[in-house]
């Protein structure tokens, strides 16, 4: 607080420019806003928001739950050990879905995952399965569980196993395949059902060995992410810093466990010549620090952004596990080789918990590298950077980007901001062929449907005048 | 260092070591923040650094070692001080460094979108918000300074009476003053926000319901060579019984501490009985004299109020400044048509007329059943407050844009009937930049006697006597006070029966 009669003040001016040319023949320091009327929301729901007494504090606490999060390496585990995952049912990136609304690479990567468990000899028959209802999908985000692209996760899969050493809670996240012909981009050809079965025989095995070995010592993925930051990786649509840190960070392990040295060379190509191999570990360090603000009356913060092709979800603290959906959109970017604008699947992936988190198109700034791969320019990045620190609630002193002077990443996302900007969250995402079976055809920006947002806005206020009635 | 630094038998050492988790910096970063924390006073040893095997040796060569284990992606902070509190001191200036943001090298500033994120940014330390936005948004915005700390004028009006409830309670627990909503009129510390004269600095704080009633009021003090501290704007409806004088409580609380300040002066209209208790209970609690000039029936002058805080300060009441109109010859049975672009000195002009003119009807009507309708062209006594919010949607004020106002005065002309005009015009910044050269060519093409209340200073923008002598060179009589102008007005009409 500052009081108001000790000195002529400076102004900060929303509305017509009159008073603020005014203002300036005064000599009065003016500084407009450039505000626009809201177009997500209702006048009465914004107002309702920002009138909420209990926000301030509510979001205060939240976003700091985000800050203080912290995320190790504790274990790495079939799904069926880790989060019980049992009998026929796949998990799948974004808010819920059905087999009659999936879009192709989902499809595709959901037979392709039934193909590998062996529920289906043929893709035609795991098409049959899957369409008669003999597997149960749920979202990975209902089992603390984060997936990149498709995000299908089977029962036998290996996971990533974080846990934040302060509270021990966990996220979970299974093993990046790597990049062109993919399980996640919808692929499942033999060579990719193959190469799931020697991620589950070798290198999940492997992974676990070196990764219990160093309990004592576990990898500090917090940590990992905030260096790879300062070395032109945005942590979404760029890993490779991140990647070559963990396969330096682990080789020592790796060497040492039991196991053939064609394995372990095997297993130290596969990690060497996969550029997203971090992605999988940052998108549950992500997860853990966002579910840390879980559950906060009266927060208007985002906690999940996720994409399942077909819909794009938001989830919000002060509205539980309740999902926001509308339409996914299918990103702009540069597409691979032949592919074009048609040949790509709508939006797709639980990869935006990075930009929930405030980093990936979020740090735009901090990887000029990619700006070009996903569509943009240089100072566009540093533009959308600047943009999302208006949409959030606070700087990450942990995650910070160097060009802009070592600013901490714009970091919690407030619904009633969009809503009052009308500026969405700028995501940096790879594209998925829009034909089941593709696999990657390119990368780009996207952003969220405003309807995920106009729902958001609509249940906080409702849920505010329930609980402040 | 060729020897271990001598421990001096008085001087009391102490260090300190911790690792900290999930902090990175690069090791450029880190040097420099040694470097300066090593450069305090007090501290002998200083080691800031990533805890790398190396760094780690170099921690135990200085006797600085952690005492657990250590892993690379932790951060060590390790040092030496002469004594406890600078220890402490220095710990926290560590923390200080590593948090301390560079200069931002961006060439791509985005303009702010919302009242906080540009008060967020904003360096100075004593900053107003202004918000103009349409009603329904302005609760937000203004909601945004409140929360930063800051106070607001709501400009705004069509906000709910309810939101203006909340928002002025949330404002009070915070500590800052709520202007408005619909709050066209402030001075603060010199500076005219929205439609304000330039006043001379003085004693005399206001805190106004009304936004003209203000202009009037210090316009007519500036005259009296009487100048004003602050002039705070509280909104129209802060006296009734739902807002209770939020703001009006509030803004006499910040006259009483304000040095500037010697005496207060209400500006408005009637407050409701309850809220006029209240606010009179805590008028008397101040140490700072304050009077009120409430425009009622049983006190319808806001120049006779002027007048008696002059004469209670022992200042001579001035003869307040006219110009003699053109000589036009007053048609028989005139009425009084009253085109206002005020809403306190068009409510004004009818407390001072209706007494000599009986009912007098108005879009503001004194009484419900007075009221105009639409039809501004209306036969009989009419003043229209061409400044209400109904006719100022999707337009901009009359005191900037005078359309509506001319072309009043033009069916006026057109209709023929026998009349008087009593026209405001308000001076002083966010006003018409020549109010006088709009009016003139009308005023001159009238052949009815017309009669100005010119609100305005010398020190204004268009300076009061240019426009006085613009106004009555196109035939107008010119008054500095409105309720001189009625009177003038009715007197013409009395002489015409």
């Amino acid at each position: 607080m500052t009081s108001l009669l000790t000195g002529p003040p400076a102004v900060v001016a929303a509305g017509v420019d009159v008073f603020s040319d005014a203002l300036r023949v005064q000599g009065v320091d003016v500084t407009d806003v450039d505000w626009r009327p809201p177009t997500i929301g209702s006048a009465d729901d914004l107002t309702q928001l920002a009138l909420d007494p209990r926000r301030a504090a509510a979001n205060r606490t939240a976003v700091e739950r985000v800050l203080a999060a912290g995320s190790v390496l504790t274990d790495v585990l079939p799904a069926h050990e880790v989060i019980g995952l049992t009998g026929r049912t796949l998990l799948h990136s974004g808010p819920p879905l059905t087999w009659e609304t999936a879009s192709g690479p989902m499809r595709g990567a959901l037979m392709g995952a039934c193909l590998f468990e062996g529920w289906a000899e043929t893709a035609e028959e795991a098409e049959q399965l899957l369409a008669s209802g003999g597997v149960e999908l749920d979202p990975c985000h209902h089992h603390r569980t984060v997936g990149p692209m498709a995000g299908v996760t089977s029962p036998s899969m290996w996971m990533w196993c974080l846990t934040d050493p302060a509270d021990g809670r966990q996220a979970f996240s299974n093993l990046n395949e790597g990049l062109g012909k993919v399980l996640r981009m919808g692929a499942y050809g033999p060579e990719v059902v193959e190469r799931l079965h020697w991620m589950t025989r070798t290198l999940g095995p492997v992974l676990q060995a070196a990764v219990r070995s160093r309990s004592e010592d576990p990898l500090d993925v917090k940590a990992v992410l905030a260096q790879m930051l300062q070395m032109g990786d945005e942590g979404h649509n760029r890993n490779r810093a991140g990647s070559l840190m963990t396969l330096r960070d682990l080789s020592p392990a790796i060497v040492e466990v039991d196991a053939p040295s064609g394995d372990i060379a095997a297993v130290l190509r596969f990690i060497g010549g996969n550029e997203h191999f971090f992605l999988n570990l940052g998108m549950p360090t992500a997860k853990l620090a966002m579910d840390a603000a879980r559950d906060v009356p009266g927060s208007t913060l985002v906690t999940v952004l996720a994409r399942n092709g077909t819909e794009f979800g938001v989830q919000t603290a002060g509205t539980g596990d309740r999902w926001f959906t509308g339409p996914a959109q299918t990103p702009v970017g540069l597409f691979l080789g032949d592919y074009g604008p048609d040949d790509a699947n709508p939006d797709i992936g639980d990869s935006a918990i990075m930009e929930t988190y405030g980093i990936g198109g979020f740090a735009m700034a901090a990887a000029p590298a990619i700006v070009r791969f996903v569509g943009g320019t240089v100072p566009d990045a540093l533009a959308t950077t600047e943009r999302m620190y208006q949409i959030t609630m606070t700087e990450n002193p942990a995650m910070q980007i160097p060009v802009l002077g070592f600013r901490g990443s714009p970091t919690g996302i407030d619904v009633l901001s969009v809503a009052r900007t009308g500026w969405l969250p700028q995501i940096n995402t790879g594209m998925a062929g829009r034909v089941a079976g593709t696999g990657q055809v390119g990368a780009g920006l996207v952003q969220p449907p405003v309807e995920c947002f106009q729902g958001a806005v609509a249940a906080l206020a409702e849920e505010s005048r329930t609980a402040l009635a | 260092m060729s020897a271990p630094p001598a421990v001096d038998g008085d001087a009391q050492v102490t260090t300190h070591v911790s690792l900290r988790s999930g902090v990175y910096a690069d090791s450029v970063k880190l040097m420099q923040v040694s470097q300066a924390i090593g450069a305090r006073p007090g501290v002998t040893a200083v080691l800031v650094a990533m805890a790398t095997p190396l760094n780690l040796e170099l921690a135990a060569g200085m006797g600085l070692s952690p005492d657990g284990p250590a892993t690379p992606d932790q951060l060590l902070i390790a040092l030496r001080t002469t004594d406890d509190a600078e220890r402490d001191a220095a710990v926290a200036a560590v923390e200080a460094a590593l948090a301390a943001r560079e200069e931002r090298g961006s060439a791509q500033a985005v303009p702010p979108r919302t009242i906080g994120f540009a008060l967020a940014e904003a360096p100075q330390e004593s900053v107003l918000a202004i918000v103009s936005v349409p009603g329904q948004y302005a609760v937000a915005e203004a909601m945004d300074a409140v929360a930063a700390g800051r106070s607001v004028l709501v400009f705004s009006d069509g906000v709910p009476v309810e939101h203006e409830v909340a928002l002025k309670r949330a404002a009070h627990d915070a500590g800052v003053l709520i202007m408005g909503p619909d709050c066209g009129t402030a001075i603060v510390s010199g500076v005219a926000l929205g439609f304000a004269n330039v006043v001379r600095p003085g004693p005399v704080g206001l805190v106004a319901a009304s936004g003209t009633g203000a202009q009037q009021v210090s316009c007519l003090l500036d005259t009296a060579g009487v100048g004003v501290s602050h002039v705070l704007g509280v909104g129209g409806r802060d006296l009734s019984t739902a807002v209770g004088g939020l703001a009006t409580l509030d803004a006499l609380q910040m006259l009483e501490e304000d040095p500037a300040t010697e005496r207060v002066l209400l500006v408005s209209k009637p407050p409701a009985p309850e809220v006029a208790e209240r606010v009179a209970a805590t008028s008397a609690a101040l140490t700072t004299p304050v009077s009120s000039a409430a425009l009622s029936a049983d006190s319808p002058d806001l120049t006779a109020a002027v007048e008696a805080l002059l004469r209670e300060m022992g200042v001579a009441v001035p003869t307040w400044p006219t110009r003699p109109g053109a000589d036009r010859s007053v048609p028989a049975d005139a009425v009084l048509k009253g085109f206002y672009s005020g809403g306190t000195l068009a409510d004004e002009a009818m407390l001072v007329a209706a007494p000599v003119l009986g009912d007098v009807r108005s879009n503001t009507p004194l009484r419900p059943e007075l009221h105009l309708g639409a039809d501004f062209a209306a036969r009989g006594h009419v003043v229209v407050d061409f400044g209400d919010d109904a006719l100022t949607v999707g337009r901009a004020h009359p005191m900037i844009d005078p359309t509506l106002r001319l072309e009043a005065i033009s069916a006026l002309a057109t209709s023929g009937e026998p009349a008087v005009l009593l026209l405001d015009v308000v001076l002083g910044h966010g006003a018409d930049p020549d109010p006088a050269g709009a009016l003139a060519p009308a005023i001159g093409a009238l052949e009815l006697p017309v009669v100005v209340a010119l609100v305005g200073t010398e020190g204004d923008p268009q300076g009061w006597s240019a426009q006085a002598d613009a106004l009555a060179a196109a035939g107008a009589a010119v008054f500095a006070s409105n309720s001189a102008a009625t009177r003038h007005a009715l007197d013409l009409i009395g002489a015409s029966k």
